[in-house]
Formats: structure tokens, sequence, C-alpha cells
């Protein structure tokens, strides 16, 4: 995160009730809401996600990725109640180039929204990540040094970071790695049952679709942790495309892109960038929001794409 | 396309010195990557093969050696980058994509 949360930010209720409206009315284009259980009226803290910037992809079928962060970003800012955190899961540049971070940088912090930010595969090239800890998890206690995971607490929150992009294993998926899973039972050990978790990174930590790598070798050893609390909220980028199940208490989530989409699982011969209609790509990629209400298990996430 | 699966660097006792260490330096070999997947994703070349991995999807991917550590790895190649290695002791030698690691391939030089 480039500047900590040190203020608890507690909204007030109205506002929700004016946003939850909002998000359901802005460009009238079908969305999806997870879980309904959650009413905007009582909901007193939100954040968003964003993800797979790629910034530094210039193909088709996007020639200006800084053009659908940016559109993003704005649709982040026109809520009534902003944000008051922004998540990104991973794949912020195309190809970990200086230039392409700073754009992102640049676009993202100009939001003044805190973002805390898991690295994805295309951000950790040529130096293992090292740049993009520099630069995008100044500020958080790293679980171990160089490892770009960590956790912090917000409203009420235990968020944890993980990256389960840095040690790729032959013919495997993604993976966490046993150093990052001993951190992560140390980091839960002790904390309340009731305390809502939201986990973050980039690859899913689900097993969506093996054969083009989609899901985590060692998700289920996570997952497994995490299995004694009562609200566990699993976000996840890489796949550019929306897909959402509940298992148990875990709510698992994968939000859109901001640059370009991919294919639904084996509906094409590779998971490459799918080719849209012109003048339809922002109906294909999207923000996440996130609401949680005190006190109430489940948390809302409403998608919202960019343009119908 | 180029795919020559093997390619043998072997001349001619007949021949004379000078070109039978030409032809020898010339043994090369292509690995495309179309589609998240490597072709052919069996190599199998002579001691010595220069082989050359060309990335036409529209995605970077990388080679990277499955010996730990890695007897051979890339950088990010975007599309239409290349990577050259020579291959100059004998045995199979496995490499995956560091970016999509279920992406196997395996260079067999004998
Ligand atoms: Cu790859």
């Amino acid at each position: 995160m480039s500047d900590h949360p040190t203020r608890r930010v507690a909204l007030e209720c109205m506002l929700w009730a004016g946003s939850g409206l909002l998000w359901t009315v802005v460009g009238g284009v079908p969305r999806s809401a997870l879980i309904g259980g959650a009413r905007a009226a009582e909901a007193n803290f939100s954040f968003a996600q964003i993800s797979d910037s790629h910034i530094g992809f210039s193909r088709d079928p996007n020639l200006d990725t800084p053009g659908t962060l940016q559109a993003a970003l704005d649709l982040v800012r026109a809520a009534p109640a902003r944000p008051s955190l922004l998540l990104h899961t991973g794949d912020v540049s195309h190809l970990s180039k200086p230039a392409e971070f700073d754009v992102a940088a640049k676009l993202i912090g100009a939001t003044g929204i805190p973002t805390a930010y898991v690295p994805g595969e295309h951000d950790v090239l040529d130096d293992a990540g090292k740049s993009f800890i520099d630069r995008f998890q100044r500020g958080m206690k790293q679980g171990a040094a160089g490892g770009a995971y960590y956790s912090f607490d917000q409203a009420g929150i235990h968020f944890i970071g993980l990256n389960n992009v840095s040690d790729p294993k032959a013919g495997g998926m993604g993976n966490l790695g046993a150093a990052q899973l001993a951190w992560l039972a140390a980091d839960l050990q002790g904390r309340s049952a009731s305390t809502p978790i939201v986990v973050f990174a980039h690859i899913p930590l689900w097993v969506i679709y093996p054969q083009w790598g989609w899901g985590t070798d060692d998700g289920a050893q996570a997952l497994g942790l995490l299995q004694r609390f009562g609200s566990v909220t699993v976000l996840n980028g890489h796949i550019h495309q929306v897909m959402q199940k509940v298992e148990g208490n875990v709510a698992f989530h994968t939000a859109r892109a901001t640059a370009f989409p991919q294919p639904a699982p084996g509906s094409a011969p590779s998971p490459g960038p799918m080719k849209v209609e012109a003048g339809r790509l922002r109906s294909f990629l999207g923000v996440a929001s996130i609401t949680h209400v005190q006190g109430t298990a489940p948390l809302a996430i409403i998608d919202t794409p960019l343009g119908a | 396309m180029q795919r020559r699966l093997i390619v043998l660097g072997l001349a001619g006792a007949a021949l004379p010195a000078h070109a039978a260490k030409a032809t020898a330096a010339k043994a090369t070999a292509t690995v495309v990557i179309d589609n998240f997947t490597f072709t052919p994703a069996m190599l199998q070349v002579s001691v010595g093969t220069t082989v050359t991995f060309v990335n036409h999807d529209y995605l970077p991917h990388s080679i990277v050696s499955a010996q730990s550590p890695p007897s051979f790895k890339s950088k990010a190649l975007d599309t239409d980058d290349s990577f050259t290695h020579i291959f100059d002791s004998a045995g199979n030698y496995s490499y995956f994509c560091g970016l999509h690691p279920h992406m196997k391939g395996m260079v067999m030089v004998a």
C-alpha cells in the first residue's frame, strides 16, 4: 500500500443507502451481486477491487489500457460514498517495466484512496518482484523479506494479501509455498473466529480450470487455515472475468480486468486475450465494490462493468 | 513455420575438416509458442544445437529450465520475441513457462 490506512473511516448509513441505489442504476446494464443479504443502508464500510490493469499492453482488443484503468477508477470515484480502500489484485503492469508501474501508480494514486496491491505474474518479471514491492507495498510489514505478502486490519476486517505468482513450479498452477503458508498460519493464530477475513491474491485460490493453470496448487491448504472463521471472502483476478461461488463460510470471487477480457474456461484454444466486437470492450471490463455490514457475516460484492 | 524436429549436426567422414565444423556450428532448431503451447513439446537435437524459442502469442511467456537451480532462463518474451540457448551437453532438459507454469516442454539432447 502506498499510503497505509491509519484512519478508521466510518461512513454514514445514509450515504450508503444512496450509493447502493446508484450502483443499481448506473448504465442500466446487468451486474451480479454475490450475496444479497447485506443491505446497503446498514453498511458502514466499503472497499473496491480492481484487477489486471496490464499497463503496457497495447494490442487488440485494447490499445488504451491507461484509459480503461482510468474509466474503472472514475467508476470507483463516482460512488457518493467513496470506498475507503482499494484492492488491486495484480497484473498492474504488462511487463514489469518502470514506465508501466509509473503510469499505474500515477492514475491510481490520483484517486487519493489508500490502495493495497498484490502482484500478478506480469509484475514480478526479471527482478523477483523487488521493484513491485518497493513501489506498491511500501509501508506494509512483509510476511517475509521480499515475499510480497502481508496483512492489515481495517474497519474490523482482517485483510490478507497473498502472493501466488513468485514461486512457480514446472507443470503447476499458482503456488504459495511452505514459507507463506506457515506465515499465514501464524498470522491467523489467536484471531477470533468472528473476525471477518478478506483474502486477496492474483491467481484464484480455488481451482477453476487446471488445463489453463487457473487455480493454486496449495490453495486448499490456505483455505484449510481459514476454515474456522465465520466470514471469509476470497478475492482474485488473473482470469479477467467474474466467477463466484460460496462454500460454507467462504465466498470466492474473481474480478473483471480493467484491460481486456479472457475467454470462459475451455471455450477457446487458449486463455489469450478475447477479441470482442468493436465498441463493446467496456462491457467486459469492470470493478467490484464490496460492502461490509458490521455484525453481519457475509460481505456484499457487486460487479459493475465499465460500459454497456 | 520452421519445425525441425530433429536436427543432426553430423558431418560425413569424407568431408574436409572445415566443412564438418561449419555444419556442426549451424545445427539449429526452433520451438514456437502458439496458444500457450510449446511446439514441438519434445524436441530432439544433437549436442551443440542452438535452440531458438519464439513467442507468437499476444501475451508474454518465458522459458525456465525445470532444474534447480535453473540451467537456463529467459526474460519474459513479448509477442514475436525470441530466446536462444545452446544445448552443449547430452541429456533431457525439461522446461516450463515462468508466467504460466502449466506450459511445459522438453529438449532431448543426444
Ligand atoms: Cu506463459
